[in-house]
């Protein structure tokens, strides 16, 4: 395999300047902390953080035909009655129901769609589009936007106080789960009240060249920079999946728990392999676990056992400051995917206790 | 970054302090604490378990990643800090004081002279 050259996206040299710790993510050079992983990940569950997730695949898909196409590629149900602004969050499953990526569909406007998919399954998301566009829906058009617009997600409690306080952003019209264009910081910029955290917030996606100084306005505002290390554990704890760890092609949405964002009354590629787990069964599903005491971190790959049988792994796992406790995901046989059920996890020869769990872990609390 | 004269280092970044009672603290350096971020769970070796200078007697995990803890003097432990086992954070607070880790009675007190002194540890740190 060839070494390609990391990519970078065009906060690169903030990130630098703030002194980050670099690391390869899907292909770019990213921030994973600036000064505490921990530190971040309390600024976001109390205050607001930023985030640069500019290395996420953002897919404009228009013209006749666009939705028809991302009505049949993603689960979720991207019919006539999905208004103008709305988002909505789904799963591209292969015909045999293997999950290849998840994403978030926006309606921009009449018949402009919105497609944000992670980093690592980009290109193979846009062959996918591409491969669907040709077979059966030749009319859509699809713009890879990914270099022209960048994404910094700000999420927190105060993440809406914070952006209505340098944008025409209106928060009683734009809902969780919407999106509009309007001017952020006086440029233009699309803001979708989405993320990855589990708390309020927004993901501004703005032209590039008009991203750094977007990123320093967040910061002068309050904002406290966070990196993917902190991302990855947000995430976890608000039971949040990450494809390619917790879910991947040899998965299906119903064992990974995903079932509420499979809209069975439409047709989409996969169906009747979901149908067919729905109806007969799964060998296997998603759990989360909690370990009973601190210790060392269960992390992907430890194995799961009963007693002293190993019955799967562990998927996602880390310390999670906000529980003060060990926390993950891993797939576990049926018949052990039971909230209270006792688990073993192993972890460099030391056999922790953990119990099965309810998801998520943690939700923020509602006004 | 912060390296006291009072004290030796290895080179996988431990300090070793000689106590007035001929026992040895040991702890990990400002450069390591740093270069680990957020700990928040110590291996230690249990009181009256034998260490030898240079080999593996516990670990430290940061949030991102798991690191070996090296002896870096051959002896008895005789004291584990129970304070760093409650707040695993004490180690990036206040790594060369109230975050040290164990505490060892060599056997041989000299032994601590084969490691680092000050300057040639901060020549490996930059």
């Amino acid at each position: 395999m060839t070494e390609q050259p990391l990519l970078s996206t065009p906060l690169h040299d903030l990130h630098v300047e703030l002194s980050a710790r670099m690391v390869p993510f899907a292909g770019y050079n990213m921030p994973v902390q600036y000064e505490s992983i921990l530190a971040e990940i309390k600024a976001v569950r109390q205050e607001v953080g930023i985030f640069d997730v500019s290395h996420m695949g953002r897919f404009f898909i228009d013209g006749a035909g666009a939705r028809e196409l991302l009505d049949w590629v993603h689960t979720a149900n991207i019919n006539e009655e999905m208004l103008l602004g709305r988002a909505r969050y789904g799963l591209l499953c292969r015909r045999d129901g293997g999950i290849i990526d998840d994403g978030i569909v926006y309606r921009m406007s009449e018949d402009v769609y919105l497609l944000v998919a992670n980093a690592g399954n980009a290109a193979k998301v846009l062959n996918w589009l591409n491969y669907w566009r040709e077979e059966r829906f030749p009319e859509a058009r699809i713009n890879d936007s990914t270099n022209h617009i960048s994404m910094i997600a700000v999420q927190g409690p105060k993440a809406i106080e914070l952006l209505a306080s340098i944008s025409e952003f209106d928060p009683d019209e734009i809902k969780p789960f919407r999106v509009t264009r309007c001017l952020v910081d006086d440029r233009p910029a699309l803001v979708a009240r989405t993320g990855y955290t589990g708390e309020d917030g927004v993901e501004i996606m703005p032209h590039s060249g008009d991203s750094p100084r977007l990123w320093k306005k967040l910061m002068a505002a309050g904002a406290v920079p966070c990196g993917l290390g902190a991302r990855d554990i947000l995430r976890l704890e608000a039971g949040l999946l990450l494809h390619g760890s917790d879910m991947d092609e040899t998965v299906n949405p119903i064992e990974a728990g995903l079932e509420r964002f499979v809209a069975m009354a439409t047709d989409f590629c996969g169906k009747e392999a979901v149908k067919h787990a729905l109806e007969k069964g799964t060998q296997r599903h998603l759990v989360g676990f909690r370990t009973v005491a601190r210790g060392p971190v269960p992390r992907s790959h430890a194995p799961i056992l009963i007693e002293t049988s190993p019955i799967g792994e562990v998927a996602s796992g880390a310390f999670s400051p906000t529980l003060d406790m060990n926390i993950g995901l891993g797939y576990v046989p049926n018949r052990f995917a039971v909230p209270g059920t006792a688990l073993k996890i192993e972890v460099r020869g030391k056999v922790l206790d953990a119990i099965v769990v309810p998801l998520p872990f943690y939700s923020r609390p509602r006004k | 970054m912060d390296i006291p004269a009072d004290r030796r280092y290895s080179k996988e970044h431990e300090w070793a302090l000689l106590e007035d009672d001929g026992t040895v603290r040991i702890g990990i350096s400002e450069f390591a604490q740093h270069e680990l971020g957020d700990v928040i769970y110590v291996e230690m070796p249990a009181v009256g378990a034998r260490v030898t200078q240079g080999v593996n007697m516990g670990e430290i995990e940061s949030v991102k990643a798991v690191s070996d803890l090296y002896s870096p003097v051959t002896g008895e432990v005789v004291e584990t800090n129970a304070d760093v086992k409650s707040k695993p954070e004490l180690v990036n607070e206040d790594p060369y004081a109230g975050g040290w880790l164990v505490r060892v009675k060599p056997d041989d007190a000299d032994q601590i002279n084969s490691l680092l002194d000050p300057a040639a540890y901060q020549s490996i740190t930059e």
